[in-house]
């Protein structure tokens, strides 16, 4: 009998010897004789775990983890390949706790399938979606979406089916979908372990985009720093062409959507919608003044759609399941379910896909397991660069939109970074000035001089901690701050002022004023 | 304009590339892609031509190139060790793999070692944050990377 044996092909598991770990399998049973099918599927997702080895049994999969190419000759002694039991051996991975605790609908089929068969992809419910879709109006899919109460996950939580609508009612000889996978956040990679590990989702998401706006044409735009996505994805779209998933007439309707992954090329504004465009059409970076939306005139001037990974690929099962059960999870106006991911300074970090409504302090304690240190988690940085840093006594805010924008924080792409009490709050706020000068396309004024000029009052702050200046370099970098939110023209320059001012009002001790001042003023 | 020579067979390549890309809508950034990951970098003597396949002025491409991060005009070392700054990886000490990288190797960011070998670069994110601090050396990334694994690694890159 063929044992299967999965072992992923995630670049996070590769990071930390998947790959040895597989050909060590693979050497050991030819070694013994042994018969196995290695299968390499995405991550489950319980990175402090990798590499995770599953073997299917009987009884379902047996999950080993975290296993070593050294473990290799232990486990074939133990007869893992009949799920016996092993000092790694964790039971079925159906039954570990972090992975039942959680609400996997956008993340349903990752870690448990291999990626680019697309017969495992159907196997496990895909295509449902856009088998649905196609019996539907395009009026009637953008209705579905909008129902759902979807909103774009890549941070600015706009409705996606009001975005969609947009693009269905303009009258165009062409137009695009494109999907914002320029993923540069630190702290989330969210869109990435879609990508190599369900790539079909995505692409069934996009291709229901297209036939919902009436696109032909779908952009995957792509951050440089993911290889093995980009090789995934490729070699996705070529199966799903193969099949009739893509190209012209899909599955007999008449329809027609094409699509091609683009790499991006390090520049973290691009992960801005219409810089995103800019570059997609070969040109700069540079942000462009709204209006006109890109949704009437986006790329090559042509109505486009522009969606992160993660809102494209949650399509398909809203399409399957329904509008109505995707919006019975979540609260308030944030509807479905968050993929979040635990990064940083965590001891259990990896992704948690969970209905809106959970608080930072579960997600950081209950799942995270607290800090990798062993200290006391001191902040936390939700949202990436551009997302404000929380103390301790915002923990028990909920992961919710609304929730966070009243506290004066972002949910954004749902990365938490925790940083233990070793941080200093002060080095952190020059950091966002500098990441943004590094990264400011250097169209408008506030965000070019505005994040150099940062640095500099910053490195003032320091330097004349208990002098009579420091005050007004305080008052300085606040003004400044103003400057930016107020006068940038997207949200690299408008947003760097969350982490700065958010550090400095939350832990006004390591910029030199006493604890308590100001603490809560945004 | 500086020029570095490039070789009778790099150009021959740079201009199958161009044909290639030539008609692909937006594309500056795949011809540019195509051209790194064939001869290694953008050298500069080649905007012209790449100008006027794509109907571009020269001073759009020189823009286009110096924009992004991922382009180089010179020639890297022969193993390139990207090392992330970013927040995650801040977090899980980092700073201490950046020195400890700039000492060992003797270089700064965006500097290559005297044997050629080695081009040091800053990264922002690798999407690896939850086995951070991070490392990409060439194609391939590594997390968790302490002192001692970064020195490992780089060793193994020099063989």
């Amino acid at each position: 009998m063929v044992t299967q044996v999965y072992i992923p092909r995630d670049s996070s598991a590769l990071s930390v010897g998947a790959e040895k770990v597989a050909s060590a399998i693979a050497a050991e049973a030819k070694r013994r004789g042994l018969e196995v099918q290695i299968i390499r599927n995405g991550s489950r997702g319980l990175y402090w775990l990798e590499t995770m080895v599953e073997v299917a049994t009987e009884n379902g999969r047996v999950a080993y983890a975290p296993v070593k190419p050294s473990d290799i000759a232990s486990l074939f002694e133990a007869d893992f390949l009949n799920g016996k039991s092993h000092a790694l051996c964790l039971g079925l991975t159906e039954n570990l706790a972090w992975l039942k605790q959680q609400q996997r609908l956008t993340f349903a089929r990752v870690g448990v399938i291999d990626p680019v068969s697309l017969e495992d992809y159907i196997a496990h419910d895909g295509y449902l979606g856009l088998t649905n879709a196609l019996k539907l109006s395009g009026a009637e899919i953008v209705k579905t979406v909008t129902d759902s109460g979807l909103r774009g996950r890549g941070g600015a939580a706009f409705p996606t089916g009001i975005k969609w609508n947009t693009v269905l009612g303009c009258e165009a000889e062409q137009k695009y979908i494109v999907c914002n996978a320029d993923e540069g956040d630190s702290g989330t990679y969210s869109d990435r372990m879609i990508m190599e590990g369900d790539p079909y989702v995505l692409i069934e998401g996009m291709t229901i985009a297209g036939v919902a706006v009436g696109a032909t044409q779908g952009y995957i735009y792509l951050r440089s720093e993911y290889p093995h996505a980009l090789a995934t994805l490729n070699e996705a779209i070529a199966n799903a062409e193969k099949a009739g998933y893509l190209g012209e007439n899909i599955l007999g309707s008449g329809k027609t959507f094409n699509l091609e992954v683009r790499r991006a090329a390090g520049a973290y504004v691009c992960g801005e919608e219409t810089s995103l465009l800019e570059s997609l059409e070969g040109k700069r970076g540079l942000v462009r003044f709204k209006p006109p939306l890109p949704a009437i005139e986006g790329l090559f001037g042509k109505p486009t759609v522009v969606n992160n990974v993660i809102s494209l690929a949650t399509v398909p099962i809203i399409l399957d399941k329904g509008a109505q059960y995707y919006a019975d999870y979540g609260m308030g106006r944030s509807r479905g379910t968050l993929p979040i991911q635990l990064a940083g300074n965590i001891k259990h970090g990896g992704l948690v896909e969970l209905a809106f409504g959970a608080t930072l302090r579960e997600l950081l304690y209950d799942f995270g397991g607290g800090s990798a240190s062993g200290r006391p988690i001191r902040a936390v940085q939700v949202g990436g660069p551009l997302g404000a840093f929380l103390p301790e006594s915002q923990f028990d805010t909920p992961l919710d939109y609304e929730a966070f924008t009243q506290i004066w924080a972002v949910l954004g792409h749902g990365g938490i970074v925790a940083f233990d009490d070793t941080v200093d709050m002060a080095k952190m706020a020059r950091y966002a000035f500098e990441f943004c000068a590094v990264e400011s396309c250097g169209k408008c004024t506030p965000c070019r001089i505005g994040s150099t000029r940062g640095v500099e009052v910053i490195d003032k702050i320091i330097s004349s901690k208990g002098k009579p200046e420091h005050a007004k370099t305080i008052q300085l970098v606040r003004d400044l701050s103003d400057t930016m939110l107020n006068g940038s023209l997207c949200a690299l320059g408008g947003m760097t002022p969350y982490p700065v001012l958010s550090a400095l009002n939350h832990f006004p001790q390591d910029f030199g004023l006493p604890a308590t001042a100001e603490a809560g003023k945004a | 304009m500086q020029d570095i020579e490039i070789t009778q067979d790099e150009n021959l390549a740079i201009d199958a590339l161009i044909v290639r890309h030539q008609r692909t809508p937006g594309a500056l950034l795949p011809l540019l892609h195509a051209i790194q990951d064939n001869i290694g970098f953008v050298p500069e003597s080649i905007y012209p031509k790449i100008a006027k396949a794509l109907a571009l002025s020269v001073a759009e491409v020189h823009g286009v190139v110096t924009f992004y991060h991922h382009f180089r005009t010179h020639k890297a070392g022969e193993h390139v060790v990207q090392i992330c700054r970013a927040e995650s990886c801040q977090a899980m000490g980092s700073e201490a793999l950046e020195a400890h990288a700039k000492k060992c190797l003797g270089v700064d960011y965006h500097q290559t070692t005297a044997d050629g070998q080695i081009t040091l670069e800053p990264v922002y994110c690798l999407g690896n944050c939850a086995l951070s601090p991070s490392v990409m050396v060439d194609d391939e990334i590594y997390g968790r990377v302490s002192s001692a694994e970064l020195d490992a690694l780089i060793a193994e890159a020099r063989r």
